[in-house]
């Protein structure tokens, strides 16, 4: 349905996206999760025709944006980050003009009906955008994308400055139009594609990190378990029990203290469940547990954990051609250079736990 | 593009600029026909339609200031840029919507010459004599009107490419103010004189073509009644060139 091939966006000497490529298919919902700046909105804003690309494809369902925008616009609803609300407008007069500007031919009470019974915004279809709440406006900017029924919709950023509640509701309704519309959204939020999309593309200074399935990543993000537990007790017994525990890959005291309990960082061994164990090993003790915290991870860890695995799969980037390799690194030198630190890190912890453990042995 | 103009004339009435640019501009042109004819005792109207030209350099960045600076500012122009609309399509729905405030204005200030009218009626009932036209001449009335709308399409072209350029209302009609007084006074420099009653400048070559460019050179033979061709199609051709920058501005922008 949506098809990008080796697209480049240069700002000036900047380069905001480099050489991504990806497809996907009718009926997907796709996340595209990254930092931000990491060239998510840009590749949107080329996708919809709002930014032409320096170089590259990008086709909506085998239009290409460029040859023939006006088609290929007609195909595609579009969220920008900021909902493009005329703010003196009612949402009945704003709902009208969408559907005007889009030159839409299906039945207008019967369509803008149907959207605001999707999107749930009926009772304010009298009042004027700028009185509505931070929610209602999203809604509306999606009500705006539904209009004429395109077959692609796109979201950036949906949920950014809603309340827990209403992040629920846009997520669900997001859910809901997958089963009708290819859907990509971007996000810069783990959670919220795991939550709803089909496949997540990871989207790092630029370039694609990794494009799998929602499973395969929160299972590698699942692999990686790590808590915050806060245990009362003598701190350096809790720690050597607690590194001797079977299962447990790294513990260490943080410098938090409640009373006599100390909060100590643990972190599981790869598809290990300690929890239960640890709370049975400590009630031996006597040694209660008064907190255990799961952390998320964030999203520098996943991007290594990501990519550590695709690496063990597929064996060191042997598909990246070498030029290619070196056009990069004369690049973005300091880029690459923090990457590989970031790696190395993460290495270096790894063998150093293993180490501690054939210690322990 | 009837999708943007119709929306961009509703903007213009659910916002208060509309009525206040249509206010100012009835209240304005009426005092001015006031004070040129009725008050001075003369049914000649060139000097009311010369002097409303000077109202432009304030009254039409009213009209076009927001047309597009507004639009970038509230982000709504992701919305036009990414509907399956032309480019073209987007810019002329708005100027023409600026246009069509634009001449409903100088339509009803066309009210304003009805006095002269009634007056010369009851002055000519006075007096047997018909050999004298007595009267304002509806030629020249035509003229100026027709010569007033091309004048302001022409600016309000000018002011729809400054608009599109900033992102703020405020210095859209800064600089579209700047822009315009420049384009009507430039050929003031050609009546400028010296103490010896010499042109101050002195080329001829330069004030030809300093009249060739000033808008208001071409004003003039429309206020004697006179339908100058040459100067409707001046007037088109300068409309054309500014819309057309405008489309390439929001071209240009794509690719940055």
């Amino acid at each position: 349905m949506i098809k990008i091939e080796h697209l480049v966006k240069n700002y000036g000497t900047s380069c905001a996206v480099d050489d991504i490529s990806f497809a996907v298919e009718k009926g997907e919902i796709v996340g595209f999760l990254g930092p931000n700046g990491a060239g998510k909105s840009t590749t949107m804003n080329i996708l919809t025709g709002y930014l032409s690309s320096t170089s590259g494809k990008a086709s909506i369902d085998g239009v290409d944006i460029l040859a023939d925008p006006l088609a290929a616009k007609r195909k595609i609803g579009y969220l920008p980050e900021q909902p493009p609300l005329y703010p003196d407008m009612t949402v009945e007069e704003y709902l009208d003009f969408a559907y005007e500007l889009k030159g839409c031919t299906l039945d207008r009470r019967a369509h803008l009906e149907q959207i605001a019974e999707t999107v749930k915004i009926k009772d304010v279809r009298h009042k004027v955008i700028r009185t509505l709440s931070k929610g209602y406006r999203q809604r509306v900017g999606i009500a705006q994308a539904l209009v004429g029924n395109p077959a692609v919709i796109i979201f950036d950023e949906p949920t950014v400055g809603l309340d827990p509640k209403q992040i629920i509701e846009i997520r669900n309704l997001i859910r809901g139009l997958g089963k009708d519309h290819t859907v990509i959204l971007s996000t810069h939020i783990l959670q919220e594609v795991q939550a709803v999309c089909d496949r997540i593309v990871i989207i790092n200074k630029g370039k694609i990190v990794a494009n799998e399935k929602t499973e395969n990543i929160s299972n590698v993000v699942m692999d990686n378990r790590r808590f915050h537990a806060k245990i009362a007790g003598p701190q350096k017994e809790v720690l050597s029990t607690l590194r001797a525990l079977p299962g447990i890959a790294y513990a260490e005291v943080l410098a938090e203290r409640e009373g006599d309990a100390y909060t100590y960082l643990v972190e599981s061994e790869l598809g290990v469940d300690i929890r239960k164990k640890l709370f049975f090993r400590l009630a031996e003790h006597n040694w209660p547990l008064i907190g255990l915290e799961s952390l998320g991870m964030n999203l520098e860890d996943i991007f290594i954990s990501v990519v550590d695995k695709s690496e063990e799969r597929k064996g060191a980037r042997a598909h990246q051609p070498e030029r290619q390799k070196r056009r990069q690194r004369d690049r973005s030198r300091p880029e690459q250079e923090l990457g590989e630190s970031l790696f190395e890190e993460a290495r270096r912890r790894r063998a150093e736990e293993s180490l501690e453990e054939n210690e322990e042995e | 593009m009837l999708a943007v103009y119709r929306k961009e004339m509703r903007s213009y009435f659910i916002n208060p600029i509309g009525y206040i640019y249509l206010g100012i501009f009835l209240v304005f042109s009426a005092l001015l026909c006031c004070y040129t004819t009725i008050i001075s005792g003369t049914y000649n109207t060139s000097s009311y339609f010369s002097m409303m030209i000077f109202a432009f350099i304030i009254l039409i960045p009213i009209l076009t200031m927001r047309l597009f600076a507004e639009e970038r500012k509230m982000r709504t122009e992701q919305m036009l840029l990414t509907a399956p609309i032309s480019l073209t399509g987007m810019v002329l729905g708005k100027y023409f919507a600026a246009l069509t405030l634009f001449l409903g204005g100088v339509l009803l200030s066309c009210l304003n010459f009805l006095p002269l009218y009634v007056i010369a009626s009851v002055e000519r009932q006075g007096t047997s004599e018909t050999l004298t036209h007595v009267g304002p001449v509806t030629g020249e009335i035509v003229g100026g009107v027709i010569a007033l709308c091309l004048l302001g399409a022409a600016l309000i072209a000018v002011g729809m490419l400054v608009s599109a350029l900033t992102e703020n209302q405020l210095s859209a009609a800064v600089v579209t103010i700047g822009v315009i007084a420049a384009m009507v006074l430039l050929n003031m420099l050609n009546l400028l004189t010296d103490s010896d009653g010499q042109p101050l400048i002195s080329s001829f070559a330069v004030r030809s073509v300093i009249d060739w460019v000033s808008v208001l050179s071409r004003f003039s033979a429309f206020l004697n009644g006179v339908f100058d061709y040459a100067a409707i199609l001046y007037y088109a051709s300068l409309s054309f060139i500014f819309v057309f920058l405008t489309v390439r501005v929001y071209e240009k922008r794509r690719w940055g």
